[in-house]
């Protein structure tokens, strides 16, 4: 008995979902940003997973890639999200609606 | 079997701290259960033989992104009132697991493809000199890049939050900081 492609796959899958059910349920906007953080990381589970059963680096070195996005991504989107609590003391997802419809 | 038990214990543990994340009212609480979920993540890559990638993962989520987000969340004061409601609690469920199912998709294409590798995994080489030689030989272009977006990313998110990072409030009177206040809220409402 030893750990498969599919189980970590499956893993994979699973930490998406959970990740996924966070960016549509929460409406705190910091939580938004903890599910996309969740969401890549399940992303990266899976890519040096399929990296170490085919014996291809090319699965670690887009992991690599995505750690960078990551923490540029952050980086940007808390300094908007500072800027939008200056701005109206709130970080609740349905004060971003501008539009009446 | 090590590799079994391993594998089952930190994927447990991985999921329950996610779950708690994305359940919790206290963003505290969401914050260190997620540090938590990344360290316990690098597990994983240490059991897929991708020990830089498992460095990587704790110095660059737990050191640098949580500690980001940690002082990020000092300028919120007024975490606990955002309200939790969803208008339509059953489109999230059907959209969630539709998308999830999209993913999986798309991930089980390459088992089902079964090409060759491009860059082959060498025995009696480290994982590092490995990754070292595929990255700055095959990707020395798109490191680069990534390179020129963080620094691109720093001065953004310097310049967005550090606006009116002059003014002290713990140095204030009480007037001083209503007036201020009073100041900021005008211009939000020009804004408007």
């Amino acid at each position: 008995m030893s750990v498969t492609l599919n189980d970590y796959l499956v893993l994979s899958t699973i930490i998406f979902i959970i990740g996924l059910y966070g960016a549509m349920k929460r409406k705190n906007l910091l939580m938004l940003f903890f599910s996309t953080e969740i969401m890549l990381n399940a992303v990266n589970i899976g890519l040096a997973a399929i990296s170490k059963f085919h014996g291809d680096l090319t699965g670690q070195m887009f992991a690599f890639f995505i750690i960078a996005i990551a923490a540029s991504e952050v980086a940007v989107g808390l300094g908007l999200l500072i800027l939008w609590y200056k701005r109206h003391h709130t970080i609740d997802l349905d004060s971003l609606q501008s539009m009446k419809g | 079997m090590f590799e079994v038990v391993a594998f089952y214990l930190f994927a447990f543990l991985t999921i329950a701290m996610f779950s708690v994340v994305v359940t919790t009212k206290n963003p505290l609480y969401a914050l260190s259960s997620l540090a938590a979920g990344m360290i316990f993540i690098s597990a994983f890559y240490f059991l897929l033989n991708a020990e830089f990638l498992g460095v990587v993962q704790i110095v660059v989520y737990t050191g640098a992104v949580m500690a980001l987000y940690a002082f990020g969340m000092m300028f919120f004061d007024s975490l606990n009132d955002v309200k939790e409601t969803v208008a339509n609690p059953k489109a999230v469920f059907v959209l969630t697991g539709a998308v999830a199912l999209l993913v999986v998709m798309i991930f089980a294409a390459p088992i089902v493809g079964n090409q060759l590798a491009y860059y082959p995994i060498h025995e009696g080489y480290g994982n590092i000199q490995e990754v070292g030689i595929v990255l700055f030989t095959k990707y020395l272009v798109p490191f680069e890049v990534a390179a020129v977006m963080l620094l691109v990313s720093m001065i953004g998110g310097i310049i967005l939050a550090g606006k009116k990072m002059d003014i002290s409030v713990t140095q204030m009177a009480e007037e001083e900081i209503d007036d201020n206040h009073r100041t900021d809220s005008e211009i939000a409402k020009d804004i408007k």
